[in-house]
């Protein structure tokens, strides 16, 4: 019943360090540049989805009145570090809805200088009186008296366990996941980071939450994403530079938290990522092994491991083996994260969710230069917002 | 709020305590507290309005043991303004129900904290507000300590 939708333009700004340019700025660049890619403007888009977690919100219909005001229905989207994955498959639900055959999803996020995320609660003043409070009835802040809601450490936590189910999963196999990432991004212009730093480097320096030292964390930065989604109809109507050009979703999957025991006390994101990937495969009619890159959600190096074994590209509590093979490293079976990921491209939140999409389309493309995946056919791109909210996408090069 | 005597230099003090969180029992033996579902048995810490996995709204109040294994921990080393570090984040099974908590009474480094490690809960004073009122926090210690 539902006709393919393809991305038809897509873009990203440079990630790190923008002083002069604010959200609507990054949007605006991340959009203009994704329209000039697809070869349309703002008069052929019939929905436009903006993802913003940090700006105080109506990002879309500010960045319309600097690229085009043409009263298209515009929804403004948050989603934790998903944001952008939300808004790239809002615009893609309405698309295969019948509300329109062309739309714009952007996402853009300021975060140079963040400094520590999820860090909240108001210490309590010395001389008020202790009174319950809240869902707990706490007295006091709990933030480093009941565990921490800081992401490092939440993240950190969560590398652990893996390393209580199946054990291997070593301070120096989580140091060796980030020196892969720094490797990676030495070839990627736009990332935030492209110094490639040593084992020792990256052990000893500063200790964040053991086992992440800081550049086993992602990079607050910022940045922009956006990309041009057109139905199969539409598309068929092109010219043939764009149909050869455009990138199939052959699958768009959003997830969020099943029960699961104990999900309440340290977040699971094992489960809604296993289950979203399975969507997705069933969906693509393509398998893990088919698969010629990922682009996964390495918020922190000891996330990258467990979602090895949640997308299912090793066989369940084999993520460190398959690390050690070198599967995931660019010349690997599986290159992940050969953008930089997270911890060396940066992760503007809201941005990310599109920008991994379009270091897929990119490599499915041709056009990904010094780190081209060679022939590459099929790819995957994976985010996951804490609280929990899992995308993924599997992309496929338009048939020759 | 639990009134206490406290032994002070041969002088009985009344001291009055009152629990960081609502699902710490303080007394002869403090414990934790559990919001259990009467229908499927999943437990809570949190003040709730139904049962996240089987939607009942029926819930019985049940103690939680107070021996555990941690199954997931981190050292936070860098924290927020204001909040003292290092401290030992963990995951901590007591026999069935996962509880967050600090494991306390360790050196905080990797060598002398491991998943898998048996701990117990134990209690501490967090501080005082101005009426002389004590908060007690909790966290769980390594069996032996």
């Amino acid at each position: 019943m539902t006709d393919d939708v393809w991305i038809l333009g897509i873009s990203m700004t440079k990630f790190g360090k923008h002083p002069d340019l604010d959200i609507v700025d990054l949007a605006a660049q991340a959009s203009q540049d994704a329209l000039r890619d697809a070869g349309v403007s703002m008069s052929d888009i019939g929905v436009l989805a903006a993802g913003n977690l940090m700006g105080g919100g109506r990002l879309g219909q500010n960045l319309q009145k600097q690229i085009g005001q043409t009263g298209i229905p515009v929804y403004n989207v948050t989603n934790a570090c998903a944001t952008g994955a939300t808004a790239l498959r809002t615009v893609i639900m309405a698309i295969k809805a019948g509300e329109c055959d062309m739309g714009l999803a952007v996402g853009s996020e300021k975060l140079s200088g963040a400094g520590l995320l999820g860090a909240g609660g108001q210490a309590k003043a010395a001389d008020s009186a202790f009174e319950p409070q809240g869902r707990f009835g706490a007295v006091t802040s709990l933030d480093g008296r009941i565990g921490t809601d800081t992401m490092p450490g939440v993240f950190a936590q969560i590398g652990m366990e893996y390393d209580h189910k199946y054990g291997g999963a070593t301070f120096d196999v989580f140091a060796r996941i980030s020196e892969k990432n720094h490797s990676h991004s030495t070839l990627n212009p736009l990332a935030a980071y492209t110094k490639r730093l040593s084992l020792n480097a990256i052990k000893n320096d500063v200790m964040i939450a053991y086992p992440n030292t800081r550049p086993m964390c992602s990079a607050n930065c910022d940045g922009g994403a956006a990309a041009v989604v057109v139905s199969g109809e539409r598309l068929r109507r092109m010219d043939p530079d764009q149909r050869r050009r455009a990138v199939k979703i052959s699958a768009s999957v959003l997830t969020s938290d099943p029960w699961s025991d104990g999900c309440q006390i340290l977040p699971d994101i094992n489960t809604l990522t296993r289950n979203a990937s399975e969507q997705a495969y069933k969906a693509a009619g393509v398998g893990p092994e088919d698969l010629d890159l990922v682009e996964l959600h390495d918020c922190f190096a000891t996330a990258e491991l467990v979602h090895y074994d949640n997308l299912q590209l090793c066989k369940p509590g084999e993520a460190v083996d398959f690390f050690e093979s070198g599967a995931t490293w660019r010349d690997g079976t599986t290159p992940v994260n050969v953008s930089g990921g997270l911890q060396s491209k940066g992760h503007p939140i809201a941005a990310t969710g599109i920008a991994n999409v379009w270091e897929v389309c990119h490599h499915l493309r041709g056009e990904a230069g010094d780190r081209q995946i060679q022939d590459a056919k099929v790819g995957l791109a994976h985010v996951i917002g804490l609280g929990s909210a899992c995308g993924v996408h599997i992309l496929e090069r338009a048939a020759a | 709020m639990t009134e206490v005597s406290v032994a002070s230099t041969g002088t009985a003090i009344s001291t009055s305590q009152i629990p960081i969180v609502d699902y710490l029992r303080l007394g002869d033996r403090p414990h934790l507290v559990a919001h259990e579902c009467t229908a499927c048995g999943a437990r809570y810490f949190d003040r709730r309005n139904g049962c996240a996995r089987c939607f009942g709204t029926q819930f019985r109040t049940i103690d939680v043991p107070t021996d555990g294994t941690i199954t997931a921990f981190t050292i936070v080393a860098v924290a927020a303004p204001g909040v003292p570090v290092p401290f030992v984040p963990a995951v901590v099974d007591c026999d069935g129900t996962k509880v967050r908590a600090n494991v306390i009474n360790v050196e905080p480094t990797p060598e002398n904290v491991r998943v898998g490690m048996p701990v117990r809960l134990a209690t501490y004073v967090v501080g005082r507000d101005h009426d002389g009122t004590e908060a007690i926090g909790f966290g769980f210690e390594p069996v032996g300590a």
